[in-house]
C-alpha cells in the first residue's frame, strides 16, 4: 500500500488521482482524537462539552486544510513503545551530556562523518520517526532523504574511525528495529525476524 | 519533608536544565563548522526544556497544567528536528561546511552523480547545482 502511494506521489498527480487520495473517515480518527486532546489541554479543560467542542472543531479543520493521508500500519504494542520510550530518554540523557563534553573539551578538534543508511523498512511514516528520533538523539541528524530507497544521509558528531562509523549504523537500525517492534506492519516484523534468525545461524556456521 | 525533596529535585533538574542551553552556547561557539554546530543548537533543549518542564510540574503539582507542559514539549520535539534538516540540508548544499572536519561523506558521491546525469541531460550549461538530486 505504501510501495502503490509512492509510486503514485512521484508522477505529478491529475484530478482523478486526487480523488483517489482522498482520506477516508477512519485514516483521520487518530489525528482527530489528537487535535481533541490539544484542545483540551490548551484550554485546561477535559470536559465532556470542552472536548466535543474540539471534535468539531478539528472535524472542520481537517475538511478546510486537506493533508495526504498518514498511512498506519494497524498495529501497536503498548509494552513496545514503552521499551521505546525508556531507551529513548536513556539516548538523549546520555548523548546530551556527550555533546556538552565535546563541547567544552574537544570543541575546534571534534570530526565528523556523513554516512548513508538504508532502513528496512518502505513506510513513510516509519523513516519520518526514524529521521526524527535520530536528530532529537544529539550526536547525528538527518541531512537528505532518498525516499524511493528509504535511505537516510546522516550527520554524525564524533566519529573518529571505520568503527565509528560502523556503531552509528548499528545505532539507527536499532532505532529501526524497536520502532518496528512498536508500530511496524506484520510484514517488516517477520521480515526482522527472519533476519534476526538468520544472523543468528550465519554466527552459528561462523564459530 | 516531602516538599523539601520535591524542591531539591526540582532545583536540580532546572540548574541542569539551564546547564544543558550553555552546552549549547559553548558548542556554537567551539565547534569547527556549521555542520557540526547545528548539534548544539537543536539538541540540547530537547533535554533541557524536558528537565525545565518537569521541574514546572513538581513545583505546580496541578493535573491541568500537566498536558499543557507535555504539549509544548511533544511540540517542540516534532518541530527541533524540522529546522535541524533543513538548515542542514541547505548548509550542505550551498557548500558551507569544512570537508576535513568529515572523516567521510557518503552523500558526495551521490550529489556527484546526479549532477553528471544532470549534464547528459540538460548539456553542460544547464543548471549544475541544481537541488532537487533525489527526487
Amino acid at each position: 500500500m505504501s510501495r502503490d502511494q509512492r509510486l503514485y506521489d512521484g508522477s505529478d498527480g491529475d484530478a482523478a488521482g486526487a480523488r483517489h487520495r482522498r482520506t477516508t473517515l477512519r485514516q483521520e480518527l487518530p489525528l482527530l482524537g489528537w487535535m481533541m486532546l490539544v484542545w483540551g489541554a490548551l484550554w485546561q479543560d477535559f470536559a465532556i462539552g470542552n472536548l466535543i467542542f474540539g471534535l468539531l472543531l478539528s472535524l472542520g479543520l481537517v475538511r478546510v486544510f486537506r493533508l495526504p493521508p498518514v498511512i498506519l500500519s494497524g498495529r501497536f504494542n503498548i509494552w513496545r513503545a514503552a521499551v521505546f520510550a525508556a531507551a529513548f530518554l536513556r539516548d538523549v540523557v546520555l548523548a546530551s551530556f556527550e555533546v556538552m563534553y565535546l563541547a567544552v573539551f574537544r570543541g575546534p578538534r571534534t570530526k565528523s562523518a556523513i554516512i548513508a543508511v538504508t532502513l528496512r523498512t518502505e513506510s513513510d511514516l516509519l523513516v519520518t520517526f526514524v529521521g526524527h528520533v535520530l536528530t532529537l538523539v544529539p550526536g547525528s541528524y538527518v541531512v537528505e532523504v532518498d525516499r524511493r530507497s528509504s535511505t537516510l544521509y546522516l550527520h554524525v558528531l564524533n566519529v573518529n574511525d571505520q568503527a565509528g562509523i560502523d556503531a552509528a549504523r548499528a545505532d539507527v537500525m536499532m532505532i529501526e528495529e524497536r520502532l518496528i517492534r512498536m508500530m511496524g506492519t506484520t510484514e517488516e516484523l517477520a521480515a526482522l525476524a527472519a533476519e534476526k534468525s538468520g544472523a543468528r545461524n550465519d554466527g552459528a556456521g561462523a564459530s | 519533608m516531602l516538599d523539601t525533596v520535591i524542591d531539591v529535585v526540582a532545583g536540580t533538574f532546572m540548574v541542569v536544565g539551564c546547564l544543558m542551553s550553555l552546552a549549547a552556547g559553548i558548542g556554537m561557539l567551539r565547534f569547527p563548522d556549521l555542520l557540526s554546530r547545528l548539534h548544539a543548537a537543536t539538541k540540547p533543549q530537547v533535554l533541557g526544556l524536558l528537565l525545565l518542564l518537569a521541574a514546572l510540574g513538581l513545583e505546580l503539582r496541578s493535573w491541568v497544567v500537566l498536558p499543557v507542559l507535555l504539549l509544548a514539549w511533544l511540540l517542540q520535539l516534532l518541530t527541533a528536528p524540522v529546522s535541524a534538516h533543513m538548515v542542514g540540508r541547505a548548509g550542505y548544499r550551498t557548500r558551507h561546511l569544512r570537508r576535513e572536519t568529515l572523516i567521510v561523506d557518503e552523500l558526495a558521491a551521490v550529489v556527484q552523480a546526479a549532477a553528471q546525469r544532470e549534464e547528459l541531460e540538460h548539456g553542460a550549461d544547464g543548471q549544475r547545482d541544481r537541488s532537487d538530486f533525489l527526487d
